[in-house]
């Protein structure tokens, strides 16, 4: 029974953060004279408060949702993949180049291909970073990053000049983007919503990364990997190469995210220079997204949502109340910050139970102060 | 010197009584009503099986638990310790098990560590080393106050850790398992310190599995099973075996009968094997040994004598810079781990949390560790989960591991308990060639019995048994051979009838005997 109300409490765990950010947010609105109470109606209704309004947040979860589910695998082998941006623009390239090549192909075709190339792309983006960690030892949190300053040059690079769309060439204002897909190429939508097939292939996958994660041997040895090389090693599993299976993984589906942003919603590629002016963020959005949902893909589902909603409901508090955008931006920090502490406060009080557990049946377990803090970063990073 | 000082200049602990001690976890009643005390000038020990409630008792004392019922009384005066502040200021210090010792920093640093320093914001680091020498000449304790801890053998942090304690003023010093890193040589110069200590007027409480160094330094003796106390003995007045049927609550035997099976042919050979150590230098050298199909062969050493690389070289785990492995008239040199596992090598490594076991995984995702890829655990790279679940069911029961279910945690069993998930996992195989390293480290009397017996049943079925130990007994007691390693080097083989402790020990200090050496 008490173990029960633990679990209960630990899957709550993320909501009364939220509500403690929001909380805090709370303060931070009165400050600045605005009723919170009109602040967080807006919010709401922004995210949830008509069909458009719910398919507007599909929307910006779906990305979120994909990046996530990488991150799951990624970091479930230990190995973190903050490159997610830049995986999903050499996925969104690929793709868009696929929908550019061959105007003439059936749609579906063109599809399936496009989003292959993106998963490719994004593969290939991640898998550098994975063997340059797990044969060279380089760090994955700054190579994978680097990797982004990489990819969003080379997008701007390949806008600017060998994918321009051919009519800007002629215009003098050259903007930055492609041509737009043939109309056959894009994906299903919900008329008249933006929201879009990618949804329901996002919600596919994570099902499918849960699998692959807990009823596969390929899972088994990520997971594996991740808890334990040592004894991965004993048990006859290659390390090196799951790392790089892992980051791998994780960039494709990045790099399918990328694929599914271009195909499903801008239907070309744009830039305004940075990364986050293609990706909206969704690459390191979606980092946060898997925490939340506790690294488990099927956590990951309703916490992508969740921020998809925090996202285009802060939009239309913003335009609501009038407040400035940077609190929108501290919101979402606020609701990080909260989150991830209460991750950490949960599994500290997991390892107290689990020592005072111990205590009861062995007899000599260390008590729960002197718990090797490390095991905690071993488990999150 | 007057009475009531100790020769570091605090107090003495007269007695020390713990009354009607009683310790409750949830679920478990780790301490029914236990009485014990404890005088200036003795060595009492503490012995019970994991989990008889010994450690509970004693964190108890140092504070580290609450007691639910019971009082302490020091000196005839009742007295409350709330946390091991509380113990410290009353002249009670403990020797944890494992060193709790910051590697990088010096001894002197080490003592001074949470101490106020007598000069306010500034380090009196200076004045923590004099007395440091100070307190190493009155207790035989000398050791460098500058040296850092990482330059010190095991032995010698352990001296730090009683120098700490000492500093901070205990009369009383509680020694948990103090003995189990220790290498022989460095138990008896152990053993020289603590009586040193005790004729000062110190009181210590000695808390082992060991049932011969219980007779040997100990005065009195209580025994718990169970968190129940079974009674307080003096030592001389009951005989070992009396000792251990009282421990364990029925008959132990300590002598193992080996079967009389024909021994069969080489199955592991090892022919002039090199390898180094993390730190690159030459671990193993120039090792050559067979092991034949239906023998135990024991290999005896010093701890940190290359036995651990020895193991992780046969298994593929380890880099063999020159020589070879044959496994069957197949050579496996410098395979990959999970090649020699193929090939029906079974091992169980030394240090299991970290080598053998993934602490986060269930028990029953543990149980498949080296045959996860395999029919019938999976199929076209999928788990076959019912498969598993039966399979680690099977041997839950089989090899009486006690666990709530087969989804627990590996890293919530005891060290007995996880100790039967490999042990089970890697005999479960029926491997050709087992390698057992240190199989009954930190094991009770009972599971150790258990794993011992389980080794015999493996030599009655031809398997090849490799079992590295530091504990002479055990080798003695389980081997149809006798292999002595001494700085990565073989020293000699001795067969079982002719193997005594003088003899091994010598070898084991690195003594080759020219004649009488059998190579097999």
């Amino acid at each position: 029974m008490r173990s029960r109300l633990n679990t209960l409490f630990d899957a709550l765990l993320p909501v009364f953060a939220t509500l403690a950010a929001l909380g805090v947010g709370m303060i931070m609105l009165l400050i600045l004279r605005v009723s919170p109470l009109e602040a967080y109606g807006a919010l709401w209704e922004g995210a949830f408060g008509s069909t458009n309004a719910v398919a507007e947040t599909l929307v910006k979860a779906t990305p979120l949702l994909l990046v996530g589910l990488g991150i799951c695998i990624a970091f479930r082998a230990n190995v973190i993949n903050i490159g997610g941006e830049g995986q999903m623009i050499v996925g969104g390239i690929l793709a868009t180049q696929i929908g550019l090549t061959f105007t003439e192909a059936p749609g579906w075709l063109i599809i399936i291909l496009a989003m292959i190339a993106g998963f490719i792309g994004g593969a290939i983006w991640g898998g550098i970073p994975g063997i340059l960690k797990a044969y060279f030892r380089v760090n994955e949190i700054l190579s994978t990053v680097m990797m982004n300053a990489i990819a969003v040059q080379l997008m701007n690079y390949l806008l600017r000049g060998p994918m321009i769309d051919p009519t800007q060439l002629e215009k003098a204002s050259k903007i930055p983007q492609t041509a737009r897909l043939v109309e056959s190429f894009r994906l299903l939508r919900w008329a008249p919503t933006r929201l879009h097939i990618g949804f329901v292939i996002a919600l596919v996958l994570a099902i499918l990364v849960y699998i692959l994660l807990w009823r596969t041997t390929l899972g088994y040895r990520i997971r594996a990997v991740g808890q334990n090389p040592h004894a991965s090693r004993y048990g006859g599993i290659r390390v090196r190469r799951r790392m790089v299976t892992a980051l791998l993984l994780s960039g494709a589906f990045a790099g399918l995210a990328g694929a599914i942003q271009v195909y499903g919603v801008n239907y070309r590629m744009i830039t305004d220079g940075s990364a986050s002016g293609f990706t909206g963020a969704a690459g390191f959005n979606g980092i946060v997204a898997a925490l939340f949902g506790q690294l488990h893909p099927i956590g990951t589902i309703p916490a992508s949502i969740f921020f998809g909603a925090l996202l285009v409901g802060a939009n239309k508090m913003q335009r609501v109340v009038q407040i400035p955008s940077a609190l929108i931006t501290a919101l979402n920090g606020l609701v990080v910050v909260f989150v991830v502490s209460s991750e950490i406060w949960r599994r500290r009080r997991q390892r107290q139970r689990l020592a005072f557990a111990r205590a009861a049946e062995k007899d000599d377990a260390p008590p729960p102060s002197e718990i090797n803090p490390s095991a905690e970063e071993a488990s999150t990073s | 010197m007057s009475d009531n000082k100790l020769p570091s200049g605090h107090t003495r602990i007269d007695t020390l009584e713990m009354r009607g001690i009683t310790k409750r976890f949830p679920g478990v009643l780790a301490n029914n009503k236990v009485d014990f005390d404890v005088r200036a000038g003795e060595v009492h020990a503490l012995l019970g099986e994991n989990g008889a409630g010994k450690s509970t008792l004693m964190k108890v004392l140092y504070g580290l638990y609450g007691q639910d019922e019971g009082e302490i009384v020091l000196n005839g005066k009742n007295i409350k310790i709330e946390s091991p502040t509380d113990a410290i200021n009353h002249g009670i210090g403990m020797i944890h098990q494992h060193f709790m010792l910051v590697e990088t920093l010096t001894v002197a640093e080490n003592v001074a560590l949470g101490m106020p320093s007598s000069r306010g914001f500034l380090t009196d680091l200076d004045r923590v080393s004099k007395r440091i020498i100070e307190l190493g000449k009155i207790y035989g304790l000398e050791i460098d106050p500058s040296a850092y801890i990482w330059q010190l053998s095991v032995g010698q942090q352990q001296r730090v850790e009683i120098i700490k304690a000492l500093y901070r003023g205990a009369a009383l010093l509680i020694l948990d398992e103090p003995t189990a890193v220790l290498t022989p040589q460095e138990v008896k110069e152990f053993f020289v310190i603590m009586r040193q200590m005790v004729s000062d007027g110190h009181a210590l409480i000695f808390i082992s599995h060991k049932l011969h160094e219980i007779m040997d330094i100990c005065d009195r003796v209580t025994v718990l099973r169970d968190g129940e106390l079974i009674g307080t003995k003096i030592i001389a007045e009951i005989t070992k075996s009396e000792l251990a049927n009282w421990m364990v609550g029925r008959e132990v035997s300590m002598t193992r009968e080996l079967a009389d099976i024909e021994r069969g042919p080489a199955r592991l050979e090892m022919i002039n094997i090199n390898c180094n150590s993390n730190r690159g230098t030459p671990a193993v050298r120039n090792f050559s040994l067979n092991v034949h199909s239906g023998e135990i062969l024991g290999v005896a050493g010093i701890s940190g004598n290359g036995q651990k690389e020895l193991a992780e070289a046969i298994t593929g785990l380890r880099e063999i810079t020159s020589g070879s492995v044959v496994l069957e008239g197949e050579d496996i040199t410098n395979h990959l781990p999970g090649e020699v596992t193929e090939r029906m090598l079974s091992y169980i490594p030394e240090e299991r949390m970290r080598d053998g076991m993934i602490k986060d995984f269930s028990i029953a995702e543990n149980m498949i560790l080296r045959e996860h890829h395999k029919t019938p655990f999976a199929e076209n790279g999928f788990l076959m989960l019912k498969t598993i679940a039966k399979h680690s069911d099977d041997l839950i029961d089989k090899f009486r591991v006690k666990t709530p279910s087969r989804e627990t945690k590996a890293g919530s069993l005891s060290g007995g308990n996880i100790q039967k998930v490999v042990l089970a996992r890697e005999i479960s195989r029926q491997p050709r060639v087992l390698i057992a390293a240190q199989p009954t480290r930190g094991l009770d009397v009972g599971a150790t019995e258990y794993v011992h017996a389980q080794l015999l049943k493996q030599r009655e079925n031809g398997t090849a048994i490799m079992m590295i130990s530091e504990d002479l007994d055990e080798v003695m007691a389980v081997s149809d051979r006798i292999a002595v390693i001494c700085e990565g080097e073989l020293i000699g083989i001795v067969p079982r009838d002719e193997a005594t402790p003088e003899r091994l020990g010598l070898m084991m200090a690195g003594v080759r005997e020219e004649e009488g050496v059998q190579t097999a």
